[in-house]
């Protein structure tokens, strides 16, 4: 790969500019990945509420979700916009898996939406099974295809996708938990606390084990990381799951929400650090093969510098107008 | 054996039919919310400024009625728009590649600049009535509005540029030819976007003008002194005498810049097979046999025509102007008669609106619009042919356009995904018209209810009739007593 990287004779206004981006599509999808996390988690600790639980667990989630989810949309089109050929690759290579995402994310904004338009039983459980499916499914399917992209494997189903997504299955579980602890009172926020706790644990182990299948059961299915950047992924997914664990305890739930960010970092920060200098592993494609032209690059840059600033203020205005705790009422 | 529009039969199982299929219907679906963000905005931020400045409660009754429909068509819109960015990469990952410079940053553009503003403030103006300043509350509604408008400005930059590429060059890249983007004003600022943008507005605003104008005469024609909703039934007609009026110069305008930039496209709707001058306009042109079905360059037509007019209408004046036919194009010609009943379906309509705005313009001035049951009747039964009118016209331009994906410069089967098989396309296609089609059907119903929940309490099951009823008299502001009560 680093052959490729110096086979390029253009020339970027800030030399870095395509790494940049490559940082950026990669922060975006962090962003993306932590902020619905929140709602999937939600969605997945649902299933186990009682009636009033879930109307007040409704109105934690209703005011912010749709604005959470169009970061999907911005990682989407930024990867389109910086890397095009990576955006068409990936998405026409696992066709199907891109299809299942997008009817999860489907079930689950239209479960939680419809819900509040009638008011009878049978309408509720429709809307409720479709909510909680779609809350499953979504991190479920957006773990394959991240593993997919990482190892650049051209089979969409395989053990390294499927632990991969259930990894992002349980730090969503852990997310909605630390979510609501913050956002409920009483008896809910004790049951969401002793979640978070459970669920940190899981998320722990299921890391753990989606490492060994890796190296012990099925070593050579996928690109391995080096040794070094593996111990550091793992350390540090048990440092930040430890801490927030104390943090649980003590009934810190900000310290707590900000560890299980820091999870979420992890995970990412790995992604992305292993896979440079390639940015689509499966076509052998590098950042400075795959990266869109000077021009093109500047005028996307001007854009995100203006506006992405904009963007984080908007999150800050909406949840500090709905921050405080959800009552089944205001939903 | 071939459809109408040129595609075979056997073929439907074909990866690019199918992804050009599901793209379709996709967008014909999506557009319908996208049009309502768009058309429904400036309505609630008039509502909502209105409310505050007035304080009067048929203003807060109309914002929370339409804030309700608004929701649901922005959720709709997410949940049908999402995948629709995807469908690029999935199905046209060809055209993907090639295009990427020019049109994955509009679409990023419209990402950060419309959709993250709409969806942060549409929460505010949601559920944030009692959380926020009132000035600020007025200033989310603007937001709102801002995000759809913005959001249609960048698809449509996308779009024009499909029509009149400008601003790039063709470069070799990594073994295949890619357009670079070399002048991003030329690129952004093509010269079908004014055409394109101004249109589509005026058309999105004449939809949900249709549909505002439909909903309150049916309220009115059910209890004639409701204030709320004669006031709805004002504001739109008002609305709608301008922009249809105003829509049918801008199209006449339009169509000369098409004639100028895609006379295969023009030629197509107008069906001109042979170019000729002083060309006649079809009023009508159908096939005389089955053979002429099929083949796109079919002469033997039965046609109804006013003479001279295309050669007219295309230059601007001159009855005798030269028209290109279809026939001079060395390359395969889009599904003419799909464009051409598209176009005569949209002008159709066009006319009609004109007609109902300057009716209603009419009865306005005779004193009052709540008593002509004949014109009440004739909003209800149009509130939907606004839409119609949108989809057919979006059929002109992006069906016009075949077989070109980017206009003189990629085919839309060079553009489609390589190597798709047939079964994946084919079960996409399935979930995708099935997802949208409930969507679609779903988004109808609940509006249905909201009008029905609206009526019970404009209109007491005891109270009879609403022309007659106990409730035309003193009563008459049921929506000012009851408003933020119920619902």
């Amino acid at each position: 790969m680093t052959e490729l990287v110096s086979m390029s004779s253009v020339q970027y206004p800030i030399e870095s500019l395509p790494e940049l981006w490559f940082a950026f599509v990669f922060a975006v999808l962090g962003a993306y990945l932590l902020l619905d996390g929140f709602d999937f988690g939600v969605g997945m600790l649902y299933a186990q509420a009682d009636g009033d639980e879930r109307e007040t667990m409704h109105a934690a989630f209703g005011p912010v979700w749709k604005a959470n989810e169009v970061w999907l949309v911005l990682f989407g089109t930024v990867l389109f916009a910086a890397f095009p050929a990576v955006y068409a690759n990936l998405l026409s290579r696992h066709y199907l898996l891109i299809f299942a995402i997008l009817a999860a994310l489907v079930l689950r904004g239209i479960g939680s939406k419809l819900r509040e338009e009638r008011n009878s039983d049978r309408w509720h459980r429709v809307c409720d099974r479709s909510f909680v499916a779609g809350s499953t499914l979504a991190p479920f399917f957006l773990g394959m295809l991240v593993a997919n992209w990482r190892f650049g494997l051209e089979s969409t189903v395989n053990g390294t996708a499927i632990a991969v997504g259930l990894l992002l299955v349980t730090l969503s579980v852990v997310l909605g938990a630390s979510f609501l602890t913050i956002k409920t009172r009483g008896d809910l926020r004790r049951t969401m606390r002793w979640y978070g706790f459970l669920g940190s644990i899981g998320y722990v182990a299921v890391a753990l084990a989606a490492i060994s299948y890796l190296i012990v059961v099925d070593p050579g299915s996928a690109p391995m990381p080096s040794t070094v950047e593996t111990a550091v992924a793992v350390g540090g997914t048990i440092a930040f799951a430890a801490l927030g664990i104390v943090a649980n305890r003590r009934r810190q739930d900000y310290g707590w929400a900000l560890s299980v960010a820091g999870l979420a970092l992890v995970f990412v920060s790995f992604l992305a650090w292993t896979m440079r200098p390639a940015v689509d592993p499966a076509a052998a494609l590098s950042i400075r093969e795959a990266v869109v032209s000077p021009v093109a690059l500047e005028v996307n840059s001007i854009v995100a510098v203006t506006f992405v600033p904009l963007i984080v203020g908007y999150f800050v205005l909406l949840y500090s107008v709905f921050s405080g705790p959800a009552t089944a009422g205001d939903y | 054996m071939t459809t109408p529009f040129g595609w075979g039969w056997t073929n439907v199982l074909d990866p690019v039919v199918a992804g050009r299929a599901q793209f379709a219907v996709a967008l014909t679906i999506h557009i319908v919310f996208a049009a309502l963000s768009v058309g429904l905005g400036p309505f609630l931020v008039y509502f909502v400024v209105q409310e505050i400045r007035t304080g009067e409660q048929r203003y807060a009754r109309l914002r929370e009625f339409f804030t309700k429909v608004f929701a649901l068509g922005f959720v709709m819109g997410t949940v049908t728009g999402i995948p629709l960015g995807f469908m690029f990469g999935t199905n046209f990952a060809s055209f993907s590649t090639i295009a990427g410079e020019l049109i994955g940053g509009p679409l990023s553009f419209e990402a950060k600049m419309a959709f993250f503003l709409e969806a942060a403030f549409l929460g505010i103006l949601l559920y944030g009535r009692e959380r926020v300043p009132e000035w600020f509350y007025a200033l989310s509604s603007g937001f709102v509005a801002l995000g759809a408008w913005l959001s249609a400005f960048w698809i449509l930059v996308a779009n024009a540029w499909m029509q009149t590429p400008r601003g790039y060059e063709l470069v070799e890249r990594g073994g295949r030819t890619v357009a670079q983007l070399t002048d991003p004003m030329a690129a952004f600022f093509t010269p079908r976007l004014p055409w394109l943008f101004v249109h589509m507005q005026s058309a999105a605003i004449i939809s949900v003008t249709l549909v505002i104008a439909g909903i309150a005469a049916y309220f009115v024609y059910h209890n004639r002194d409701s204030e709320v909703w004669n006031t709805a039934l004002r504001a739109a007609v008002v609305v709608l005498l301008v922009m249809s009026v105003f829509q049918v110069f801008h199209g006449d305008l339009y169509a000369r810049h098409v004639a100028d930039t895609q006379p295969q496209k023009f030629a197509a709707m107008e069906a001109q097979y042979e170019t000729s001058t002083g060309a006649d306009l079809h009023v009508i042109a159908v096939p005389t046999s089955l053979d002429a079905l099929d083949n796109p360059r079919a002469e033997n037509l039965f046609t109804v025509n006013i003479p001279n007019l295309a050669s007219f209408l295309a230059s601007g004046g001159d009855p005798s102007a030269e028209i290109t036919g279809l026939n001079e194009f060395n390359y395969d010609s889009p599904p003419v008669a799909l464009v051409f009943w598209s176009f005569r379906i949209m002008v159709g309509l066009g006319f009609w609106f004109v007609g109902l705005g300057l009716w209603g313009g009419y009865r306005l001035l005779r004193g009052g619009i709540r008593a002509s049951d004949r014109y009440l009747m004739a909003l209800m039964g149009s509130a939907p042919l606004g839409f119609v009118a949108l989809i057919t016209g979006w059929y002109v331009t992006e069906v016009g356009r075949q077989p070109w994906i980017i206009q003189g410069v990629l085919r839309t089967s060079e553009g489609a995904t390589i190597g798709l098989s047939s079964a994946e396309a084919t079960l996409s296609l399935l979930g995708v018209a099935a997802v949208y089609g409930t969507a679609l059907v779903t988004f109808c119903y609940l509006v249905r209810q909201y009008v029905r929940s609206e009526r019970e309490r404009l209109l007491p099951p005891t109270a009879g009739d609403g022309d007659s009823g106990p409730d035309s008299g003193s009563n008459s502001d049921a929506g000012q007593q009851v408003v933020g009560s119920d619902d």
